[in-house]
């Protein structure tokens, strides 16, 4: 299962984000492969879902990825109940 | 590395736009040698193609551009605006914590940002930014 953290040069915060993820799939003990990159090379990249921010979501429409909106990247209790929104 | 000495430390900066406020982080990086002036012009690029998308949390941006556009050294410079200022972001504005991002290697490039996660993953240390009254204050939030 894969997750994909999106930002928009892919190299700064989309890294943080996925930190982040990573250490929130690890408390919920969710299994997942979770990877970064920019919003140009996200649409050619295949993921079950997309994490990023609101203002990138529009050009990340077309993916078939489900998209999870994260307002804060730094508040893991946001991270953590929009991921368990998925996997209770 | 150069993170966050003193020089790139700048507390209570005057900036009205979002644009000011950018110049005002990149500026601490190009005095102190680890970007060049075409870093912050790229940074400035970026916001204006890309959208504030790097306003990531209330109140904080990391602005930053791609490697290629003139790093010298990996550094993170840091600048605490005296008036939030708003950059455009449905949800997190207005920005008062700049943090310019400037990357070079691969491996001081996530340690870089592992610290910076850390540290503002914490609201308590976020609050304590947003009340620190000397440079030092802000460099002790890092140990």
């Amino acid at each position: 299962m894969k997750m994909l953290c999106v930002c928009g040069l892919g190299q700064g915060t989309s890294l943080i984000l996925r930190m982040n993820v990573e250490q929130a799939c690890k408390e919920l003990g969710i299994s997942a492969e979770v990877d970064h990159t920019d919003v140009s090379s996200a649409s050619g990249t295949p993921a079950d879902y997309i994490l990023t921010g609101n203002e990138l979501a529009q050009s990340l429409q077309g993916h078939p990825a489900k998209m999870i909106i994260i307002d804060n990247y730094f508040d893991m209790g946001e991270i953590k109940a929009k991921l368990k929104q998925y996997f209770s | 590395m150069k993170f966050l000495q003193d020089e790139l430390i700048e507390l209570d900066a005057d900036a009205g736009t979002p644009e000011e406020a950018i110049r005002a982080a990149g500026s601490l990086l190009t005095s102190l040698g680890a970007a060049s002036a075409a870093y912050t012009e790229a940074m400035l690029d970026s916001y204006r193609e890309r959208g504030p998308y790097f306003v990531i949390a209330p109140g904080i941006a990391l602005p930053h551009a791609k490697a290629e556009s003139g790093v010298f050294e990996a550094a993170v410079s840091f600048v605490r605006l005296r008036r939030p200022v708003a950059f455009g972001h449905r949800t997190n504005d207005p920005v008062d914590l700049v943090f310019a991002l400037v990357s070079a290697s691969g491996a001081d490039h996530i340690a870089m940002l592992r610290k910076l996660t850390l540290l503002l993953n914490d609201p308590k240390r976020v609050e304590a930014l947003r009340r620190a009254k000397r440079r030092e204050d802000v460099r002790e939030l890092f140990i």
